[in-house]
């Protein structure tokens, strides 16, 4: 008969326990967020090459000057409400996971119900954008005449600037803005819609008591991650898209 | 592990609370001077102004969206408090980004001098298709000819 191995060094890497003094879940998100990470990075990324890569680029603050509800121009307002709208609900996010540690079935409710409805009316401002760059349409001089184009993944109205009979009207841009553009905030709101999803499900289960009797709320720990990764993604989103 | 259940201090409990709307505050003031900003660069756009200042607004504005981009990942996702070969496994391979931005727009800047050049200006032609009749009767010849 053997003997068991009389384990006598104490390394952290030795076994025995978590090296890093993480459960498996957590640690597991961490390197999908990470790897996540540079998914939305090169996109981004080739985004950024192209436009590196053409003499014009169209003008944000000009494409993104309308707000709903207000005549005229308003550049940046719009962004900076579902901006400030995602900030709020990561803060109300890591409040739910506080209250979690505390083992705080209330607290944690709460704070995840008011999470919940700041992604909400994210998305919705979202859909108000989406909808606004794809019906109205703009007068753009192509081959000599008037035509009027929204922006889509084909059409671009946001090219340069020319007078025509006497006012300005654009020409066609760099098709490559409306891919990119709807390619990766349509990839962000995904993973937002993603991310309410979740939130309802832990909602649900915390109001089930399943945290409370797991002993635990490292669920919404887990789910509050994945959540502020999404609020930094987007950060990068508007600096590239709406800042620079 | 002891990651479940920490026993909190009412005290401990009322200094994370104080953290974490910290955090708030400096993420909001950050993304309103980055909007400032960025208003600056759409006001200054009206005028002539020089490449030069747009372009520092502009690096202004990445290094306000980075200490942004650090509050989230070390308060609100708790980063910070994790032990430092964890923080290690995650933020090396994240340094590659370094060179896949710098990588990438040098590229890109190279691909657009290549196209400014003689050469690269080059109108496109559009190449004359020939298609070649399948059954061509015999003495009949010349009239599938397709010119050129």
């Amino acid at each position: 008969m053997e003997t068991a191995v009389v384990q006598t060094k104490k390394g952290i890497w030795s076994g025995g326990r978590s090296p890093f003094n993480v459960s498996y879940g957590k640690l597991m998100m961490w390197y999908f967020l990470l790897s996540d990470s540079f998914t939305f990075g090169a996109f981004l990324i080739s985004y950024g090459m192209i436009r590196f890569s053409s003499n014009y680029w169209v003008d944000h603050n000009h494409v993104f000057s309308s707000f709903p509800g207000i005549e005229g121009n308003a550049p940046l307002a719009f962004v900076s409400l579902m901006t400030f709208i995602l900030i709020f609900s990561s803060v109300t996010m890591v409040l739910a996971v506080h209250e979690g540690k505390k083992m705080n079935k209330k607290g944690v409710q709460k704070w995840l119900f008011f999470t919940i409805l700041g992604g909400l009316a994210f998305l919705s401002c979202q859909a108000i954008e989406w909808t606004h760059l794809l019906t109205s349409t703009h007068p753009v001089l192509v081959d000599g005449h008037l035509e009027y184009w929204n922006t889509t993944t084909s059409h671009n109205p946001w090219g340069p600037r020319v007078m025509y009979e006497g006012g300005l009207v654009g020409t066609p841009g760099p098709v490559a803005f409306g891919g990119y553009f709807f390619g990766i905030t349509g990839f962000h709101g995904f993973h937002v819609s993603v991310g309410v999803l979740l939130l309802i499900i832990t909602l649900i289960n915390t109001s089930n008591n399943v945290f409370q009797n797991r002993g635990h709320y490292e669920m919404v720990e887990k789910i509050g991650l994945y959540w502020h990764f999404v609020d930094l993604v987007w950060v990068f989103v508007f600096l590239v898209f709406y800042l620079i | 592990m002891d990651t479940a259940t920490h026993v909190m201090t009412p005290e401990h409990d009322k200094q994370q609370v104080r953290r974490i709307w910290k955090a708030f505050w400096a993420l909001l003031i950050l993304t309103i001077l980055e909007l400032s900003l960025g208003l600056t660069i759409y006001f200054l756009e009206k005028g002539a102004p020089s490449a030069f200042a747009i372009l520092s607004i502009k690096i202004i504005i990445i290094i306000f969206t980075l200490a942004k981009a650090f509050y989230i990942i070390s308060i609100f996702m708790h980063l910070g408090d994790e032990k430092r070969n964890m923080i290690m496994s995650i933020g090396i391979p994240a340094l590659l980004f370094i060179w896949f931005i710098t990588a990438f727009l040098v590229e890109g800047n190279a691909i657009r001098n290549a196209r400014n050049t003689e050469s690269g200006t080059r109108q496109y032609e559009q190449k004359h298709i020939r298609h070649q009749p399948l059954n061509v009767p015999p003495g009949a010849e010349n009239k599938y000819k397709v010119p050129h």
